[in-house]
């Protein structure tokens, strides 16, 4: 009994005395402000994804980094509740008759965050940055390829670029082939201006609030990657009466669990990142919201490789997918099924109008997701016909898919999908970047993709099918299409634009060039208090006009 | 013993040297690179950015290259955080991830060696049994099953602690009782059976017989000898909890650097690899020859040669 006693308290003298000598080391302090969690009604919590690779507007190529910049910055134009072009830092602008110069007059007395004035020659610095090859910009190509003298300019030349500061208020661009849509890349978040002296104090100007020089709504007023950037009003922004948040907290949360849990205690009003298997049990919840962003989940035949090459095989494979299940049950309805490639959030012609309602009023849907019996019927019959009755003869062939969202079980359902075809699959699972390396050099039968939209035309996901296109992965080619996209894209005229591409989806379609799967939607969750903020079909949300009730 | 700790300093730079060549190479051989995305990058300026991190030589060059800056102190520049050098991310994360992973350790000594030795002192009674189910539990239940009950019960459902970043002491809590559970019990194993080993010792009845009190023969004789076996561990244990775990400081959302070492491989972020890689190597390196001068201090029995 003593025994045991001198033990216990030996035991508790150890503790005491090493917890002693440990007190200095535990007083280090705790990392960045204690700001967020007070549920201020003039602060918002969120949490939109993991720390962003760059919130450099030119070398921004995420959606999660797209959605912090254009809370700072803001460019020529922007968009509004309705997904419609407003004015941004242009007050308004002129198109010439030939759709090849752009003059965009800005607003008066524009000021950067730090005070100093902005002008257009702020503007043609930033534009220029973006096509010089060593700022190597993501989207420099995609954005500016229609800009005179892009060429040069990507060669180094960047005197070439036609864009140019009239004078201070008058920015003039100059294309060198009409662009229809040339209003949305103004307002993407990559054409926003940057300052030039805050760009030049290094490499590392964006990490820095000092000199993250901003434009727009916001500033930063602290940033801790891994942890959070907190956003404070920017009193410089020409509508800063009009804003109402005076703060934003961009929780930098990796873990959809830790970022739900942060959402149930009240710490986060609102969150991206929700875990799958709480969907069940969050449906019909009012802070659950589910809304479509334009992105279609397709499958990319290798059509230089046999079997694939026929395009009766291609079309079997894909009426044997039965869509409606895919979208409502494996992935539990936070997808919608496509009924063809283009899906819902693209506009149209006529304003407010939709790309997708137009096919089907036009040529209707090309998938029938309501009778699946019928459609595995003719793929039965189709494989028949391209010669492998019952899939005999049918290679094995495998797909290529790597492990994230739903794309294990949806590679599983294909693999029984096409058993019923009789025919033999693989499940090739590999790691993002090698899926990504392994699909753009060819080297797979059948592989899992996907395309969320830069910006609001249907060509950005039609023209991936080009022949030439660096995404186009399965290798389509079809000179029918490849014209009728080459002269949707010279096309000056907004009706004929939209005739021509809508035209090029059908070719494609009956090509049975890809299977498209699923239209991407967004879920996420938002306290029911926060109201005043939207969500585009871009995947952003406007939090700063928002207000807590 | 200088010459002891040089010699061991000296296979520790050889250990990382090899440890740097080899990563340099492998890496460089998984398919995909750092400029591979779905947005595909014009050739002009695919060039322009592999002429800027030297990629565009030959690979033994780079190899050189990267060889030499290192012996300068040099870790090079993130290829995927634009801004940021690979030393900069390190200094501004390995910091937290000690913080947490110094805490930790800290508790695992102050609860471990404690409930060793009482499970040792009471061998074969309730308490015994009581520490052994528990250090066997502990050991069993991986952390992201811990992170993510405590998370759930303390501050989902009870609200008792932040569940998010280190804004206040409170957010220490779960991440160093997450990282601390497994080395604690691990310990306290340890702890049991070297201190029933030396507690069995003829020099302990001699102490005893000779009158030395209970508490006095633990401390001076019975303590120093037991604890050998857990100065050990604490080497590794110091270096892989003081540069971050993934698990724990993604659930609980901590800036450390155990998020690089992973992130780092996925996004093929070459010079941050290679970065991260040496830190922890040396790191270990620097643990272990630590461990053997403590020795010394120790157990005065042992001579370094």
């Amino acid at each position: 009994m003593k025994r045991k006693l001198c033990a216990i308290m030996l035991a508790a003298a150890m503790t005491v005395s090493l917890a002693a000598c440990g007190g200095s080391g535990s007083t280090g302090g705790g990392a960045g402000g204690a700001s967020s969690g007070e549920a201020s009604a003039n602060s918002v919590d969120v949490q939109v994804g993991p720390t962003p690779e760059t919130i450099d507007p030119a070398l921004n190529s995420a959606v999660d980094g797209a959605n912090m910049i254009l809370h700072a910055f803001e460019g020529l134009l922007k968009f509004d509740e309705n997904n419609d072009i407003v004015p941004g830092l242009a007050e308004s602008y002129d198109v010439s008759d030939d759709g090849l110069t752009y003059t965009f007059h800005l607003r008066d007395g524009l000021k950067w965050s730090d005070g100093s004035d902005l002008t257009a020659a702020d503007f043609e610095y930033s534009w220029k940055r973006v096509a010089d090859p060593n700022t190597a910009a993501p989207y420099g190509y995609d954005l500016l390829n229609m800009v005179e003298g892009f060429d040069a300019a990507s060669e180094g030349d960047l005197d070439a670029l036609g864009v140019k500061a009239v004078d201070d208020s008058t920015f003039e661009v100059k294309l060198s082939d009409p662009c229809i849509y040339f209003d949305k890349i103004a307002a993407f978040a990559v054409m926003v201006p940057v300052q030039q002296a805050a760009v030049e104090t290094g490499d590392d100007w964006t990490t820095n609030p000092d000199t993250y020089v901003t434009d727009g709504p916001y500033m930063v007023s602290e940033y801790t990657p891994g942890d959070r950037i907190v956003m404070v009003k920017n009193e410089n922004y020409w509508d800063a009466a009009n804003i109402t948040f005076d703060q934003i907290v961009w929780h930098l949360i990796e873990d959809a669990n830790a970022s739900y849990s942060a959402y149930q205690d009240g710490t986060l009003d609102l969150i991206k990142d929700v875990p799958t298997e709480e969907i069940p049990s969050l449906e019909g919840n009012d802070e659950f919201i589910v809304a479509p962003i334009m992105g279609t989940y397709y499958v990319t035949f290798n059509t230089q490789k046999e079997p694939f090459n026929d395009p009766k095989v291609r079309k079997a494979l894909s009426l044997a997918i039965d869509r409606d299940y895919v979208a409502n049950t494996i992935m539990q309805g936070t997808f919608s099924p496509a009924t063809n490639f283009v899906g819902p959030g693209v506009s149209d012609a006529a304003e407010g109008s939709s790309f997708e309602e137009v096919t089907k009023e036009k040529y209707g849907d090309y998938f029938d997701n309501s009778d699946y019996d019928a459609n595995l019927n003719e793929a039965k019959e189709l494989l028949a016909e391209a010669g492998y009755p019952d899939g005999t003869g049918f290679p094995e062939f495998s797909y290529l898919t790597n492990d994230a969202s739903y794309h294990k079980p949806v590679a599983e359902y294909l693999q029984s999908a096409w058993g019923e075809l009789g025919l033999t699959m693989t499940v090739d699972i590999q790691e993002w970047q090698t899926v990504t390396a392994n699909r753009r050099a060819g080297n797979f039968d059948v592989a899992r993709n996907g395309w969320v939209y830069d910006w609001d035309d249907p060509s950005n996901m039609i023209n991936l099918l080009e022949t030439d296109n660096g995404n186009n992965d399965g290798k389509y080619s079809s000179a029918e299409f490849d014209s009728l996209v080459d002269e949707a894209r010279k096309s000056i005229d907004v009706d004929e634009h939209y005739d021509l591409l809508h035209q090029a989806e059908q070719v494609m379609l009956k090509d049975d060039a890809c299977a498209p799967v699923a239209y991407y939607n967004e879920f996420w969750l938002q306290k029911s208090n926060l109201k005043g903020t939207w969500h585009s079909p871009y995947g952003y949300w406007y939090l700063m006009y928002g207000s807590k009730e | 013993m200088a010459k002891y700790i040089i010699k061991r300093i000296l296979f520790g730079v050889a250990t990382a040297f090899i440890v740097a060549t080899l990563t340099f190479f492998i890496m460089n051989l998984v398919p995909g690179g750092p400029f591979l995305s779905e947005k595909a990058i014009t050739p002009q300026a695919q060039a322009a950015m592999e002429a800027k991190y030297g990629m565009d030589k030959p690979l033994f060059q780079q190899y050189l290259t990267y060889m030499t800056d290192l012996l300068h102190g040099d870790l090079g520049e993130s290829v995927k955080k634009r801004g940021y050098t690979i030393n900069r991310i390190i200094a501004e994360r390995f910091p937290v991830s000690a913080r947490i992973g110094g805490l930790a350790i800290l508790v695992a000594f102050c609860v471990g060696v404690p409930l060793g030795s009482i499970a040792a002192y009471t061998r074969g009674k309730v308490l015994d049994n009581i520490i052994i189910v528990f250090s066997t539990a502990g050991i069993a239940i991986p952390s992201f099953l811990s992170s993510t009950l405590m998370m759930y019960f303390l501050s989902t459902k009870w609200r008792i602690l932040p569940s998010l970043g280190l804004s206040s002491p409170a957010s220490y809590i779960m991440p160093v009782a997450a990282l601390a559970l497994y080395p604690s019990c691990y310990i306290a194993r340890l702890m049991r059976s070297s201190m029933l080993d030396v507690i069995g010792q003829d020099y302990m009845r001699t102490a005893r017989a000779k009158g030395v009190s209970t508490v006095s023969s633990i401390f001076k004789h019975a303590l120093r000898n037991a604890i050998l076996p857990v100065v050990t561990y604490m080497g590794p244990l110091m270096a892989s909890l003081m540069t971050g775990s993934f698990i724990v400081e993604k659930i609980f959302t901590i800036p450390g650097l155990g998020h690089e070492f992973v992130g780092a491989i996925t996004s093929r972020d070459y010079p941050l690899i290679m970065g991260t890689t040496i830190f922890l190597a040396c790191f270990l390196i620097m643990m272990n020859v630590v461990v053997d001068i403590v020795y010394v201090f120790v157990d005065p029995r042992i001579k370094l040669k």
